[in-house]
């Protein structure tokens, strides 16, 4: 083992200790369990640089510890189902749930909101004291009717249950079949009741198979009479933040495929439905969107593969990898894609490059991009300190260390204490985290972006996407108010 | 190619450019299955018109586009503003990580909270064991000087009690047995954000006052009440308290709490109501509110132990600010100074300046109860008249309240209120009766792009636009701050109005 990693490793398993012995005792070992420096590989091994998934992973956070992860409605409601655009998304239960995340996870689309439309509003049955004593499924009758004739031009309602729908035994599915055959339009239940699981990650999965239960194995929808090319492909696992999914789109239609569902940014309940006819999943969020993919394939037959359309390194390597599934018309047209952007990629690099390089980077996200952004940091010579995942599971920590180097700091479901603790010791050039982590990483005069929102920027996928990237990290580590935090008359000590 | 690295285009422009315009269009024709152009305009038109509108409000289920929160986050906000406090949210960590979010988004600050994280096994044997452990954590690995409990709906609807439940914890020493652990039971299936803060409220004042004998003084209490201003308000509240040279002891104190410095340090806590003041302040001989919809638990608890209590609607405005003063001289016997008459001139002053731009122009308003009424009160001051006044979480009482200011008014004449009604509602009484301007929070935008009516940013949440939560809104200097908002809107309407060379710009003018 080389000197300098042995010496990073080192540090950071003394910093571990150190955070932990600021626990009582039967919580140190339980947060103990889920931190951990990057190993040696076995030997042999080729596929990963590094071994991550020795952290334990999606199991219930402790209380009191300030734990920075969600909840399954979020998962379902704010990530899968939220941005499918032509349904109308009831956050059914109290007012909350939906006022919070109402236009917050930027999943952008196009459309006329209000009217064929619905993303960025918050439509919810507001629970009363009544609703929770004599049961809310009256309420919710009615209230699908009155959207239905408000929203005349809506496709389909999702119900996305908050806490109390699963504990004052409702039966959400049967007024979704009822009111199914009342309007003729898809209604879709889903107990994704925030107190379900560990994270957000459970209601990925109860998102994941409501999609099937209620919409791909309910009836053909769009499959019905479509004529299938064979380029066709889903992008699954996109929600178009800030236009991800858009800057992604182009590539993968300049190459010769055929995008014919996007799921689920910008998408439309038809894109849903016509998803099995495809000849290829291509998955982007692994985390929030695998399940479907394995009941797509062994229901239909479509064949699925991750990809990584973050930084050029990965991009490439994905449309190749990608073209490789096709004929070489395909390929050739990847490669003529590739050089194409080539002079773009250069000249990004060259404007930036140099104000980033070897500065070091903290990660802290969700359930992809802990990994899947590195290399895009690395194209720009930046370099990874540490990461971690909100909620990914073991699979997510094996695939972790196909990125990251031995010694790198590893945390799962990291506490607001450990964050902080970890940062202010490490202190990395840049932060990359959530809005709840932006704010108290700034005061200690650390450079920040949010990676979840983009911090309301984007798109960071595809090349048009790396050249907006390699701007914010560059502006958020180059502004100068990183200087002027100290002042001048106080004595440095 | 549109992207260049000399020039780099995000989202704003990018999905402008051709290339993007022609996938998209193409992914629409091809894809999407969507309705028709023609149809999409035909609905759209619909949606403006009188018949929608009478379905619109016909609701009686659905809630579209609401204008207010749920009790834990009014809890949240109410505990912070205490000295090194830590709100413990007892239910769904979930919740708790929404209002953090919230809460930062507005202020652009640091918001710590935690959750007792319950999930499945608690929901079936409660969470007694959560709360034990939680607490536990929390006070070791936070070292707050208070830990302010309060819940979620999932243990509000499985009954988790909060007093027994901190009982035991105490026993198991989550905490020492001193420990201040106030709590209140927030369900968020009643009311809204304001009453969470009420209940908080009562609830830290609660244990602080029991079983103690009250020594009346001559210092007076004040609660602020939710408020996204409240860093500029308190501050300014305490200007004019001290040009009063009035005791008093503010009752949630956030102004430091949600503007904290960037000089390399992180503060959790910061600034806050000290638990000597807590004490001190049963003594005070008043307690008053800035706004009654946030404190009527409140106010009746200050009551029965002896002190005299006022309530207001959010002070703004000439009225709303003389009434304020005159009842804060009442109740300490201290004479309102000569500068505060001298900066009650120059709001009069600068309205009398605009007053014919200000004066006939209508307004759509909405926001927090407290906040409308005081808002619609200011506008009528101008000359301005609310046409609609919404406020979701407003009730019976506060319509009638509000009836009676509109009366008070020929300005009001023209103004319908409507209680428990949400966004979704006012787009349609913004389409079918239009107005000049709309004041509210970020939420408004959706209406601003909806009916082409400019929203003014007043209440919280701000998103979408920084700082203005810094500046004051109440008293005379913040009413002028509000003063200066209305005109900017106005005169930039005026400019948008008048545009392209020639005959449009005729009233494209340098001064007015």
């Amino acid at each position: 083992m080389a000197k300098d990693i042995a010496d990073t490793a080192e540090q950071n398993n003394k910093l571990i200790e150190e955070v932990l012995a600021a626990y009582p005792a039967k919580t140190a070992k339980k947060r103990a369990r889920h931190l951990n420096v990057a190993g040696a590989v076995e030997e042999g091994e080729t596929e990963i640089l590094s071994k991550c998934d020795t952290v334990k992973s999606n199991i219930k956070s402790i209380p009191g510890v300030m734990t920075i992860r969600g909840c399954s409605y979020a998962g379902s409601k704010g990530v899968v189902w939220g941005p499918i655009k032509d349904m109308v998304h009831i956050s059914h239960g109290p007012v909350g749930c939906g006022q919070y995340s109402w236009s917050q996870r930027r999943n952008y689309y196009t459309g006329a909101t209000g009217i064929d439309s619905f993303v960025t509003m918050q439509v919810t049955t507001d629970f009363q004291e009544n609703d929770i004593i004599f049961g809310g499924d009256k309420k919710l009758e009615k209230s699908i009717d009155e959207l239905n004739t408000l929203f005349p031009l809506l496709n389909g309602i999702s119900i996305q249950s908050e806490c109390p729908i699963g504990l004052i035994g409702d039966d959400i599915e049967a007024v979704s079949r009822k009111k199914n055959k009342d309007i003729g339009k898809t209604i879709v239940p889903v107990r994704c009741e925030g107190f379900r699981g560990v994270s957000q990650s459970l209601g990925h999965h109860i998102a994941n198979d409501t999609i099937r239960d209620w919409v791909l194995e309910a009836g053909e929808g769009a499959r019905a009479g479509y004529e299938g090319t064979p380029y066709d492909v889903n992008v699954i696992g996109d929600y178009n933040i800030g236009g991800d999914a858009w800057s992604s789109r182009i590539l993968l239609e300049e190459i010769g495929l055929n995008v014919i569902g996007n799921w689920s940014g910008d998408a439309t309940l038809a894109e849903i439905e016509r998803a099995p006819k495809a000849k290829l999943n291509l998955i982007h969020c692994y985390r929030s969107m695998n399940y479907i993919c394995r009941h797509m394939e062994e229901k239909h037959g479509v064949a699925w593969m991750e990809y990584n359309f973050f930084g050029p390194s990965q991009i490439e390597a994905s449309l190749r990898a990608i073209a490789a599934k096709f004929d070489a018309t395909i390929q050739a047209n990847a490669e003529a894609v590739i050089a194409k952007y080539k002079p773009l990629v250069d000249a990004v690099k060259a404007k930036y490059q140099a104000r980033l390089e070897g500065k070091t980077v903290m990660l802290y996200v969700g359930g992809l991009r802990p990994r899947h952004v590195i290399t895009a940091y690395e194209d720009l010579g930046m370099v990874i300190a540490g990461t971690g995942y909100e909620f990914g599971h073991g699979d997510d920590y094996k695939r972790t260390g196909e990125y990251v180097k031995e010694g790198t700091l590893i945390y799962d479901d990291v506490t607001g204490y450990e964050l902080e603790k970890f940062i202010e010791t490490i202190r990395p050039d840049l932060v990359g985290s959530g809005i709840k982590e932006k704010y108290p990483v700034q005061k200690m005069g650390i450079p920040f972006r949010q990676m979840h929102s983009w911090d309301y920027s984007g798109p960071y996928h595809g090349y048009d996407g790396f050249a907006i990237f390699a701007r914010d990290m560059d502006l958020a580590i180059n502004n100068p108010v990183w200087g002027l935090f100290d002042a001048p008359w106080k004595k440095s000590a | 190619m549109p992207q260049s690295a000399d020039k780099v285009l995000d989202h704003a422009d990018l999905f402008n450019e051709p290339e993007y315009k022609a996938m998209l269009d193409n992914k629409r024709a091809t894809y999407e299955n969507g309705h028709s152009a023609e149809k999409v305009a035909e609905i759209g038109e619909w949606t403006k018109s009188w018949d929608y509108r009478e379905k619109n409000l016909a609701r009686e289920c659905v809630t579209i586009n609401p204008a207010k929160a749920c009790q834990p986050l009014g809890a949240v906000f109410a505990a912070a503003g205490y000295e090194a406090t830590m709100s413990f949210v007892h239910g769904s960590q979930g919740c708790v990580a929404y209002y953090r979010s919230h809460l930062a988004r507005h202020f652009k600050e640091p918001a710590s909270a935690v959750s007792s994280s319950m999930t499945e096994d608690a929901a079936v044997f409660g969470g007694l064991n959560n709360m034990i452990e939680g607490l536990q954590n929390t006070h070791t690995l936070y070292s707050p000087k208070m830990i302010a409990v309060s819940t979620t709906c999932m243990a509000e609807v499985i009954g988790d009690d909060l007093n027994s439940f901190i009982l035991k914890a105490r026993e198991k020493e989550s905490v020492p047995a001193d420990f201040p652990v106030p709590f209140a039971h927030t369900p968020a299936f009643v009311g809204s954000h304001v009453d969470g803060y009420d209940n908080m409220q009562k609830g830290i004042l609660t244990p602080f006052w029991k079983d103690v004998a009250r020594v009346a003084d001559d210092s007076i209490n004040i609660i602020p009440g939710f408020d996204g201003f409240a860093v500029g308000n308190i501050r300014e509240l305490k200007r004019v308290l001290a040009l009063m040279d009035v005791k008093a002891t503010i009752l949630s104190d956030v102004s430091d709490v949600y503007d904290t410095p960037s000089d390399g340090e992180f503060r959790m806590y910061s600034g806050g109501t000290t638990q000597d003041e807590i004490k001190g302040a049963l003594n005070a001989k008043a307690t008053i509110s800035m706004q009654e919809y946030c404190s009527r638990k409140t106010l009746a608890f200050c009551a029965e132990h002896g002190q005299d209590t006022a309530a207001f609607h959010y002070p703004m405005g000439v009225s709303g600010t003389d009434e304020f003063l005159m009842k804060l001289s009442e109740l300490t016997g201290k004479e309102i100074p000569e500068s505060l008459r001298l900066e009650r001139g120059r709001l009069v002053d600068a309205m009398a300046d605009s007053q014919s731009y200000l004066h006939g122009k209508t307004y759509a308003i909405f926001g927090d109860p407290d906040f409308v009424y005081s808002m619609a009160r200011f506008v009528m001051e101008t000359g301005g008249e609310p046409i609609h006044c919404l406020a979701t979480n407003g009730g019976k009482d506060w319509e009638e309240k509000m009836q009676a200011l509109l009366a008070s008014s020929p300005f009001g004449a023209n103004c319908k209120v409507w209680p428990g009604k949400d966004l979704w509602a006012m787009r349609s009484l913004m389409a079918t009766e239009p107005v000049d301007m709309l004041i509210g929070s970020s939420y408004g935008k959706y209406l601003q792009r909806d009916t082409g009516t400019p929203l003014i940013r007043l209440s919280f949440p701000i998103f979408d636009r920084h700082h203005h939560h810094r500046s004051p809104t109440w008293g005379y200097q913040g009413a002028i701050n509000v003063l200066v908002k209305l005109l900017d809107t106005i005169f930039d309407k005026l400019d948008g109005a008048a545009t392209g060379a020639g005959e449009g710009d005729i009233s494209f003018d340098l001064t007015r």
